[in-house]
């Protein structure tokens, strides 16, 4: 079976670790801090000027002048910080932060990352992830491994526009862990259940297979 | 304290002097910290051409999405675009131009221009649609794109406590766009919620020092809230 968006989410935190900064995009991504283990603290970064981003509030405690970078009323933290947007972006773009975690269309074996627009169809913008993905050393992408026809969003070189150049290393996707060095995919970990072959099959970039590929943990 | 007291008594004495085609920069994230009541003024007053900077252009009926009922803007300079239909409309018919721009970038154009540097070399964008034709340079070994800043005829802005000298604090992360934009404008006209004496705000609290502030006016805020989520107390 491929992985749920909670699957996804909870195999994402795994690469959490304690006292980190963490900026989580839109989607699965944001799901992650559903999973953060117990005992472990982390810092949820929002760019648009929060370090120390809480749950959604009560409807006592709701507040229009405290939203997240999805523009959704939170809460923040004790211990939190909130600041400008440039400020904001300067611990993005200086590495300041940990992990990012964002979602793509595609990504290649160069490390490249196209995630903001398809030709032809509504662009609606970037935001902050080319911001993101310039600034981070430890990015983790989460996506399905193909779309919904089978085509494989793995590729040899990104289609669409770029949201970044050589800046992916890691990719967790509904079938497969792997990692992308020396301009080729390698396969670390695969799914509950889902066949090496499978995952051949749906990676069109080229992909170093181990002889032994281990299951996913949790 | 004459010379040093800006505050204005009407929001149309706040924005007197936009002119057609000028550029207004104005702070704000989705509708969090948007100065909504000089933006309904610029539609009062009709004027048009504008190129307005900022990271988001309101949604249909609410924040600067309100400029387009009456077609008053001609380029939007923004990070993302998405939130409105007459937005969408304007766009596909090729009314409205929008240069889309990096939010880390966009935010740096505005204090970088309002702090007096010309230019900038970023990693954002390099190798994407966003860097082509854009000066490139390496940096130990990293491929950066030269990125201009921005200067705006007018900033607008929203601050929650200010004094009459344009001192002011933000709330929560009404901040956002708010301090750079202030710094940005050949006119920067503030809008908050409380006007306060000199004295009364710490010195050592003040987001955005008053000398970039040119007018303040107190307003009263709908404050509308985009996507509105909760959690139960229990």
């Amino acid at each position: 079976m491929s992985l749920s968006r909670e699957q996804l989410a909870m195999r994402v935190a795994r690469e959490l670790q304690d006292g980190y900064y963490v900026n989580l995009g839109i989607g699965i991504p944001t799901l992650v801090a559903n999973y953060v283990p117990e005992g472990m603290n982390v810092m949820l970064q929002s760019e648009n000027g929060l370090l120390g981003m809480g749950p959604f509030p009560t409807e006592q405690q709701l507040d229009a002048d405290m939203i997240n970078a999805g523009k959704q009323t939170v809460t923040a933290v004790q211990g939190a910080s909130i600041f400008s947007s440039a400020e904001s972006f300067a611990m993005i773009r200086g590495g300041h932060v940990d992990l990012t975690v964002l979602g793509a269309f595609e990504v290649d074996v160069h490390g490249n990352i196209a995630s903001w627009m398809i030709p032809g169809k509504l662009i609606k913008g970037m935001g902050g992830a080319m911001d993101l993905v310039a600034g981070a050393d430890n990015i983790v992408v989460t996506m399905t491994h193909a779309s919904k026809h089978g085509e494989s969003k793995l590729l040899p070189q990104c289609s669409l526009p770029l949201t970044g150049a050589g800046c992916i290393k890691k990719v967790v996707t509904d079938l497969a862990y792997v990692e992308i060095a020396d301009g080729k995919f390698w396969l670390k970990e695969r799914a509950p259940g889902i066949s090496v072959d499978e995952i051949v099959a749906k990676t069109a970039g080229e992909l170093v297979v181990p002889e032994v590929v281990p299951e996913m943990e949790f | 304290m004459a010379g040093f007291d800006k505050v204005v008594g009407s929001y149309a004495e706040a924005m007197a002097g936009l002119e057609d085609g000028m550029t207004v920069i104005a702070g704000g994230f989705g509708l969090c910290g948007i100065p909504e009541n000089l933006i309904a003024e610029i539609k009062r007053k009709g004027t048009r051409d504008l190129t307005i900077v900022s990271n988001n252009c309101g949604v249909d009926g609410f924040g600067l999405g309100i400029l387009l009922e009456d077609r008053q803007i001609k380029k939007m300079v923004s990070s993302y675009v998405g939130e409105n239909a007459l937005f969408e409309q304007q766009l596909l018919a090729g009314e409205l131009e929008v240069e889309l721009t990096p939010q880390g970038t966009l935010a740096e154009k505005m204090r970088a221009g309002g702090a007096g540097i010309p230019a900038f070399y970023t990693a954002t964008g390099y190798g994407t649609p966003v860097g082509e034709g854009k000066e490139v340079r390496e940096f130990n070994g990293r491929p950066y794109i030269l990125e201009e800043s921005i200067r705006g005829d007018f900033a607008i802005v929203k601050a929650w406590k200010g004094d009459r000298y344009g001192n002011l604090v933000y709330r929560h992360t009404a901040q956002n766009f708010n301090p750079m934009a202030a710094t940005a404008g050949k006119i920067t006209v503030v809008e908050i919620e409380q006007l306060v004496e000199p004295g009364e705000l710490e010195p050592s609290q003040i987001h955005t020092p008053g000398i970039y502030v040119d007018r303040v006016i107190v307003g009263s805020f709908e404050k509308r809230i985009e996507q509105r989520t909760v959690r139960s107390a229990n």
